[in-house]
């Protein structure tokens, strides 16, 4: 199992977000989280990541306890993360950012990055301009390209699609079914966008109240019934 | 062959570095050399300020602390070995492994970043208290009285290596001075440049973001912290040859807050910033100590505050954003600045 999570609590200081989160992920997989705003999707990543200390629970990676480590030292085990809001660098350029993504990678950094601008054709032209001056799409690819630099073994997706124009967003779909064609990668997806989650996640977790309540196929997402119950939206 | 702006550049800064170096004692009267060989002195220091604070992101009031502790390392070395070449080693490295000590118990401890302004600040003012109060016998290191308040006269000056009989003249210090700041400017523009540099960049921007991508930001700042810490130990060894005098004013609030004044009036995210505002204010200090009509900590601190309201991120972020203006446009490469060195010496936007 490449990810196993089990009765995960967390929180903001004294305010508890994440209620005994319990699932897991196999290697391969890609995994969606659907549910209500402040239901606690982003805060399980950051838990995940280490960003938010454990209050309670375990966390699992390949059969490694996590619980406790640091995000630097989970990078390192090849946990990646790609944060709401994108954060690239904005000051770096887009080669340097993704040079700063190379520091976990066994390969040579140009191989790396070679390797890595065949996902994202994009930003082959983009390359020496600086992250700030990029659209949001593109930094969102960038922010994602920069990410599997490091060869991550799993990650961890924060809303790719927020704020993105549409035209961006199939091509973070295109981009995304590409690698998993491609890579022997994990990606726990956490998404409001119906269609995009449906597109790409193989398994649909519903998250309520920070707990995990339900497992779905990517199909039940066009229940209208099942997505006004549980994740508050049309579909 | 075509050079990158950012090589040609670095090579515009060192011919000019250079012809100052060689050019200087041909224009000054002996006076006017010892007063720009104290300038440079003092750039060397508010570089240190500018790399930690303007790249790194550390805001630290204590770089006068390396400075006074390099320079009493250096008198209390030269006054016993009675030869100058170990002393400016040990003038630098001590420093260095001072501000490494203090950086790993800060930045390992997860201090945060107004605490380092604190604690740098509080180490500046007990060291200042520590020398204040070293008067009499029982303060001599080997051969090396403390002096307290009076500081150390008479230190030897800088010797040719190995050669304790043959004594730098003012205007060879001019010349080691001038080196030594050519020296750490080129050091610096280096490390800006290297894999180190971008990721130092990097934190600055935002430390989370380069924790997730698996560096260790802890060991990055401790190195950059202790780099600093190792230039400001020279510039204080410097500073006592200049003078061949050490008090303990060299750790007193207002060196503290000179440097910083050196650094925001030249321009924070740049290296040329730090040295045009250091020997622009040295400057300044000089003309006002010829007169009796106004304080020069007054004119310091109007100054200090005129810039921060009106041109709060310095003389030279200004003028590169004056000359972008006038040149044709371009694609936006590393503007707004990407922090490592660029066109003209001028580098980044903190």
């Amino acid at each position: 199992m490449m990810l196993q999570v089990q009765g995960l609590r967390a929180g903001y200081g004294r305010i508890p977000i994440l209620a005994g989160a319990s699932f897991s992920v196999a290697q391969g997989e890609f995994v969606g989280i659907l549910g209500h705003n402040g239901m606690g999707k982003t805060t399980l990543l950051k838990a995940l990541m280490g960003y938010l200390p454990a209050t309670a629970g375990s966390v699992t990676l390949e059969g490694r306890d996590i619980t406790r480590l640091s995000p630097t030292a989970r990078a390192r085990l090849g946990l990646g993360y790609v944060p709401q809001g994108r954060q690239i660098f904005g000051a770096l350029t887009v080669r340097e950012n993704l040079r700063m993504g190379c520091l976990l990678s066994k390969r040579p950094e140009a191989e790396t990055i070679e390797a890595v601008l065949a996902l994202f054709p994009r930003l082959h032209r983009l390359l020496d301009r600086a992250g700030g001056a990029l659209s949001g799409g593109e930094q969102q690819l960038l922010a994602l390209a920069r990410c599997l630099c490091g060869d991550p073994r799993l990650v961890l997706l924060d809303e790719p699609t927020e704020g993105i124009q549409p035209s961006i967003n199939e091509e973070i779909v295109e981009t995304l079914l590409a690698l998993r064609r491609s890579r022997d990668i994990t990606i726990l997806l956490v998404e409001q966008k119906l269609d995009f989650i449906a597109a790409l996640a193989q398994r649909i977790l519903i998250i309520q109240k920070g707990a995990i309540t339900r497992e779905t196929t990517p199909e039940a997402v066009q229940d209208p019934a099942l997505i006004a119950e549980f994740v508050g939206m049309a579909a | 062959m075509s050079l990158s702006s950012g090589t040609a550049s670095f090579l515009a800064m060192l011919a000019i570095g250079l012809a100052l170096l060689v050019g200087a004692p041909m224009v000054f009267d002996l006076f006017a050399l010892l007063q720009v060989t104290v300038f440079v002195a003092m750039a060397v220091l508010a570089l240190s300020q500018g790399f930690i604070w303007g790249y790194g992101g550390i805001m630290s009031f204590g770089q006068s602390a390396f400075f006074g502790l390099g320079g009493y390392t250096y008198a209390v070395v030269a006054m016993n070995a009675g030869d100058s070449t170990g002393a400016v080693l040990l003038a630098i490295l001590l420093p260095t492994l001072f501000a490494a000590l203090l950086g790993y118990f800060m930045f390992y401890g997860r201090i945060s970043d107004a605490y380092v302004g604190v604690i740098t600040l509080t180490v500046t003012i007990i060291l200042f208290s520590v020398f204040n109060s070293t008067a009499g016998d029982a303060y001599t290191i080997g051969n090396a009285p403390l002096g307290g308040f009076n500081g150390m006269p008479a230190v030897p000056p800088l010797n040719i290596p190995g050669r304790p009989d043959l004594p730098l003249e003012p205007e060879q210090l001019w010349y080691a001075s001038m080196g030594c700041l050519v020296l750490v400017y080129g050091l610096l523009r280096g490390i800006l440049a290297s894999r180190f540099g971008r990721v130092v960049v990097a934190i600055r921007e935002n430390e989370t973001r380069a924790q997730l991508l698996g560096y260790d930001t802890r060991l990055y700042k401790l190195l950059v912290f202790a780099i600093g810490g190792g230039i400001a130990g020279a510039a204080g060894c410097l500073f006592t040859n200049w003078g061949g005098f050490i008090s303990p004013t060299v750790f007193s609030l207002a060196t503290s807050a000179q440097v910083l004044i050196y650094v925001l009036v030249g321009g924070l995210g740049t290296l040329l910033g730090p040295i045009l505002g250091a020997i622009a204010i040295q400057y300044l200090i000089s003309l006002l100590g010829a007169q009796q009509v106004i304080n020069a900590n007054l004119v310091l601190g109007v100054i200090l505050a005129a810039f921060v309201l009106l041109v709060p991120q310095g003389v030279v972020p200004v003028l590169r954003d004056a000359l972008a203006r006038l040149r044709p446009p371009s694609h936006p490469r590393a503007k707004p600045g990407n922090g490592l060195p660029d066109a003209a010496g001028v580098e980044a936007k903190p």
